[in-house]
């Protein structure tokens, strides 16, 4: 570890907890339906969409509504992503004359795009077209992505609302936050991209005589905008198979270091968002203070990790860190911070394999997924997922006082308590009744790429990665595989919607009930006490869920690996 | 319920036209018009010919080049189509080794590759980065050390001298950005080609 690098990751920090005011300000602004310095330009564009597509934005929806409306979107996103990729043969901007994808690759490709989990069990460059990136992929990124944050929005106006019926209009949260928010965004970011080196064209992959004779094929393509929704939408599917590693996707420093911000942005801003619609912002302060603990915790080990090396490297007297899957343009300390971010968000977006990483490296990925993607975590889910935590803490809270537990305002009572455990439960059920399965089929077994302890932490991560809506992966593993195309896509399926309608459950009991004044028996939530308890909670929960998996893969792998064994 | 139907249809076809097909289309027409260079892919052309992209790698192994880092980029098998074959700085199939931290199979390239570089310059420590392979696959770039540490043999081949070939290497380096960001680097392609260059004066 150097001094250099702390200060890149000090940087990192600054820039995040600076934008979050502003753009939580302005967020605000957008979900509360008020006027924007874009609304002169998009406000015409807005009223257009209500009206051919029937919607009356005074009308809100009660909870139950909200998620129907939401499920109805995502049936049809499913259908138009699986579509587009078995017709892609036929349709047009195909350069590369990509056929049509199987059946399972499509099917679990469809699903973990509209789940925000974007798994790349299809290999980009040369599996898809450029209009399936665009029509499929680019799209669904955007809709996830204004999905979750609407979601988020719901559950906050749960806590913000009293004696109501209703949680918001899905419709419009999603119109809003795809025109006022992700949009604009985007264009500008995808011309910073662009200017940085990424290719934005839908002409033919490149033929090159490189400077000794031989033939390189060099895949192009729309690059720019899909890596720029890509990142600020924590999808985190790449356009091509290394993903931003390659340096079509992540050219510089520069670029790496602002789509790191891209990944913590919005998730960061949402808390700002629930202190200001609670009417508080020091409570959103708070809790992107358990945040930013966990987040340190993690980033301190991994660099620390991948700093040191391996036994193996160190053996042949390599020195510098262990540079095995990673680029040089980055080197330890930009891999290790993207590693820790794409991980604590539900990006999944990678800069370096992780597969590669050390024992204890990797493991960092790993739990950061498993406690439920809440480092500001994917845009919006991260925030619920947050939430639900804060209600399990607040509850425990409240049993040790033996009060009535309260947060902002609200009663929590068993429903809400019910419904945070339904939605937790998800977690290890996906997670490790999957990989149970998967280390014992012997299909599943074929598809490791490494033996011995690494091969299960593969497959661990695997089932992880797609039941928190991650999307990265210890690659090496073979995902293309009637199993895991299968199996991964229930995990993504179960791990995304099962946790959601849980969540908005609690909204619509939260809106319902009466706000009650802070007195003096009301645990106060925006102090240190309050942020070491959440934090306990959420190392507690995961700790003892996770514990003997991680002890069969990474740790027992540490300790081999100190020990000098290979496999 | 049944009234979210049509806007569940209709909204999901409008933002697929605005999302998937305005937004990517209208900025491949800007980009394309700002950003000429970049947004073809960053090209480098020589007598009307495509040499390669300076953003990827490609693959050197004459001793007169500096040399990459290794590559695990592989290509479909042309005796086989269900198997696949090793073909470094494939730019259309990016990846990496995936090999774990104790991979058997990691642990003797590695000391292949060691035994190779040492073999070739004895004098210096072998860079981390000259033996393990990119993410990518198609790193374009070498540490500074790695660029050095392959000067003898290149000064060799071309019988140049050696302070020739490092300041040459000095003058190709790129530091930080800002001083800040990211880490020292050589890109290789583009010290290939001023070593090219230099040779023919």
């Amino acid at each position: 570890m150097t001094v250099i690098g702390w200060l890149q990751i000090i940087l990192f920090c600054v820039v995040i907890v600076g934008l979050t005011k502003p753009l939580g300000w302005y967020m605000t602004r957008v979900f509360n339906g008020e006027k924007t310095f874009l609304s002169p330009v998009l406000r015409p564009i807005e009223a257009g969409i209500y009206w051919i597509s029937g919607v009356d934005e005074r009308r809100e929806q009660h909870w139950l509504t909200y998620t129907v409306a939401m499920l109805l979107f995502h049936v049809g996103g499913f259908l138009i992503i699986y579509g587009v990729m078995r017709l892609q043969a036929v349709l047009p901007f195909n350069p590369a004359g990509q056929t049509a994808v199987a059946e399972d690759l499509s099917f679990n490709t469809a699903i973990s795009f509209i789940t925000n989990t974007n798994w790349q069990n299809y290999g980009g460059e040369s599996t898809i077209s450029y209009f399936v990136q665009m029509v499929g992929l680019t799209h669904q990124n955007f809709l996830s992505a204004a999905t979750g944050i609407a979601l988020a929005v719901a559950l906050i106006r749960g806590f913000s609302r009293a004696s109501m019926r209703t949680v918001g209009n899905f419709w419009v949260d999603v119109t809003r936050c795809t025109l006022y928010v992700l949009l604009p965004i985007c264009v500008i970011y995808t011309l910073f991209l662009v200017w940085q080196g990424i290719p934005q064209t839908l002409g033919d992959y490149v033929e090159a005589t490189t400077l000794e004779g031989a033939k390189q094929t060099i895949a192009v393509g729309p690059v720019a905008s899909q890596v720029a929704i890509k990142m600020l939408g924590t999808n985190g599917g790449g356009f091509f198979n290394a993903n931003a590693a390659h340096p079509f996707e992540n050219p510089t420093a520069l670029s790496n270091f602002v789509q790191m911000l891209s990944i913590f942005v919005l998730g960061a801003a949402l808390t700002n968002v629930f202190g200001r619609m609670v009417g508080n912002q020091r409570q959103g302060w708070a809790i992107l203070a358990v945040m930013g603990v966990l987040f340190i915790a993690g980033v301190a080990v991994t660099y620390w990790a991948e700093a040191s090396g391996t036994s193996m490297l160190q053996a042949l007297g390599l020195t510098g860190g262990n540079m095995e899957g990673k680029e040089v343009r980055f080197g330890i300390v930009a891999s290790s911070l993207f590693a820790v971010i794409t991980t604590a968000a539900s990006c999944g977006a990678v800069n370096a394999m992780h597969d590669s990483f050390t024992a204890l490296g990797g493991m960092i990925p790993l739990i950061n997924i498993e406690l439920g993607e809440i480092i500001v975590g994917g845009v919006g889910a991260g925030m619920y997922g947050m939430l639900l935590f804060v209600i399990l803490a607040i509850f425990v809270a409240g049993l040790m006082v033996g009060r009535t537990p309260e947060y902002v305002g609200k009663k929590i009572e068993a429903r809400e308590v019910k419904m945070a455990m339904l939605a937790i439960l998800v977690l290890p059920l996906m997670i490790l009744g999957w990989t149970a399965v998967g280390v014992v089929y012997p299909a599943a077994v074929a598809s490791m790429a490494n033996a011995g302890p690494h091969g299960f932490t593969e497959v661990l991560y695997a089932y992880t990665s797609g039941t928190g809506n991650n999307g990265s992966a210890f690659a090496g593993l073979t995902g293309n595989t009637l199993f895991y195309n299968v199996t991964l896509a229930s995990a993504m399926f179960v791990g995304r919607f099962f946790m959601i309608v849980p969540a908005m459950a609690i909204a619509g009991s939260l809106a319902a009930k009466k706000s009650i004044p802070p007195s003096v028996g009301t645990f106060p939530t925006t102090g240190g006490l309050f942020v070491g308890l959440v934090v306990g909670v959420i190392l507690i929960m995961g700790g003892l869920t996770f514990f003997p998996a991680l002890a069969l893969g990474p740790i027992v792998e540490h300790l081999a690996m100190n020990a000098g064994n290979v496999f | 319920m049944l009234r979210e139907i049509r806007p569940a249809i209709v909204l999901l076809l409008v933002f697929t036209a605005i999302t998937g097909l305005a937004y990517p289309l209208a900025m491949t027409g800007i980009a394309g018009a700002v950003f000429p260079a970049q947004a073809q892919g960053s090209l480098i052309e020589k007598d009307g010919k495509v040499l390669g992209s300076v953003l990827i790698g490609q693959e050197f192994k004459e001793d007169k080049y500096f040399h990459g880092r290794p590559s695990a980029t592989l290509a479909p098998d042309p005796n086989d189509s269900t198997k696949t074959v090793s073909a470094p700085y494939n730019a259309a199939n990016s990846g990496g080794s995936n090999l774990g931290p104790t991979s058997k199979a990691l642990a003797d390239r590695l000391k292949e590759d060691v035994d190779r570089l040492k073999a070739e310059n004895p004098n210096a420590a072998v860079p981390a980065d000259l033996v393990t392979t990119s993410a990518s696959g198609l790193d374009p770039d070498i540490s500074p050390e790695a660029a050095e540490f392959q000067v003898p043999r290149v000064a060799k081949a071309r019988n140049m001298p050696e302070d020739q070939l490092k300041q040459l290497v000095a003058s190709s380096t790129q530091g930080r950005w800002l001083g800040l960001l990211g880490e020292s680097r050589v890109n290789v392609l583009a010290l290939n080609l001023a070593l090219d260059r230099a040779s023919a004066k």
